[in-house]
């Protein structure tokens, strides 16, 4: 699986690293998670940072930022 | 009911003696905070419920279809309901570049975003009244939609990064949709989230405001900071640049020299220099702009703001 957390390195855009990799961890799945500051390549996804990217598909963007929880739920839908 | 709160706790509860400086500073605190806080969660929650039916899909397609003069003025409004952060509004710029937004326009909307944000005016509102908070968000509109203009006029297209343009936004066109469930929880979340983030700001500025209120002498702020120096304004933006961020920490700060003698003027650009200008924002900026446009933008803006400053002083 391939994630991608869109952010130019805002404190919001850590903290949903943190939680991305919390939540891989806690459901011991691997992933490769790659952390995208270039702004020409997160203008290909998304119009509001944060966002999150798995295997290609946006799953997320902008504020509030998601819970570990939710974060479970796209990576399991995401591994199916 | 606030001020019931405070005069309750102080002089009944504490049995404080009227007029003295800790007792007035502590009334201070405790009139103040609870608002604050008060305003914050509701206002805040209500700003959260206005943004989920403006998506950044749909704030482009508005924009991309507008003049220049009209669209400037529909950006800078735009603006005021976005987030605060330079940050999370370059790939919405980026967007609109792409789609088509004329430069001016796109520029208009980056001045309002972070200039005009819910907690500053939230505490503009608490802290000096709706006529202070309506002229911030009239001053700051009209200072983003002439400097959008001047912009727009001076067409300097070739100083954005060239990338911008090519950026395509393929699958962005579809818009989140929402149902009223997912609003709620939307607003919920980012009530929660934006009080997590200022309650301490806002408790230390109000804490160091009231030691301004009880300790400072009215005559310290009116010698240095007053209507009679010229460069008060000018001072007061310098300062202001590097205070990034902390709208919610230095309002309350700002807003007890104000009661000290601080003019209008001085007081309105000090706090669009900290919400509007900053350094973190010009670095990411230029990440997007060439210098020479990045120059520009904040040279309008800066301008606008010191010249909003002294409008105000000559008129108050």
């Amino acid at each position: 699986m391939e994630i991608k957390v869109l952010g130019p390195g805002c404190p919001n855009c850590q903290e949903l690293e943190k939680r991305v990799k919390k939540a891989l961890e806690e459901l011991k799945v691997d992933a490769t998670v790659t952390k995208v500051t270039d702004y020409a390549e997160i203008g290909k996804y998304i119009m509001m940072t944060p966002g999150l990217v798995i295997n290609e598909k946006v799953v997320h963007k902008g504020k509030p930022l998601p819970r570990v929880e939710q974060i479970k739920e796209w990576i399991r839908a995401a591994g199916k | 009911m606030f001020k019931w709160f405070a005069d309750l706790i102080t002089y009944d509860l504490l049995r404080l003696p009227r007029g003295a400086h800790l007792s007035e500073s502590l009334n201070f605190i405790l009139y103040d905070v609870p608002k604050i806080y008060f305003l914050l969660l509701v206002i805040v929650f209500f700003v959260a419920i206005i943004r989920t039916f403006l998506p950044p899909e749909r704030i482009r397609k508005m924009l991309s279809r507008k003049k220049e003069f009209v669209g400037n003025i529909l950006a800078a409004g735009l603006g005021v309901f976005t987030p605060f952060c330079t940050c999370s509004a370059i790939p919405l710029f980026i967007g609109m570049l792409e789609s088509g937004v004329p430069l001016g326009v796109t520029m208009s909307f980056l001045i309002a975003s972070p200039m005009i944000n819910e907690v500053a005016l939230i505490l503009l509102w608490g802290l000096f009244g709706w006529r202070v908070a309506v002229t911030y968000i009239l001053s700051g509109m009209l200072i983003a939609i002439i400097a959008g203009l001047i912009i727009g006029r001076l067409k300097m297209e070739s100083y954005v990064e060239q990338f911008v343009f090519k950026v395509k936004q393929a699958n962005q066109n579809g818009e989140t949709k929402f149902s009223w469930n997912d609003r709620l929880v939307y607003a919920v979340g980012y009530t929660i989230e934006i009080f997590q983030q200022v309650w301490l700001y806002v408790l230390l500025g109000v804490g160091l405001g009231a030691l301004i209120h009880g300790y400072v002498p009215v005559e310290f702020v009116t010698k240095y900071a007053g209507n009679a120096n010229p460069f008060a304004v000018i001072i007061a933006v310098v300062i202001g640049v590097p205070l990034y961020s902390n709208a919610a920490g230095t309002i309350p700060v700002v807003q007890a020299l104000f009661s000290k003698g601080l003019a209008l003027g001085t007081t309105l650009a000090f706090m669009m220099a900290v919400t509007g200008l900053s350094l973190p924002e010009f670095i990411i900026l230029r990440k997007v702009l060439k210098p020479r446009l990045l120059l520009t933008f904040f040279g309008t803006v800066a301008l606008g703001i010191i010249l909003t400053g002294y409008f105000f002083n000559l008129v108050f």
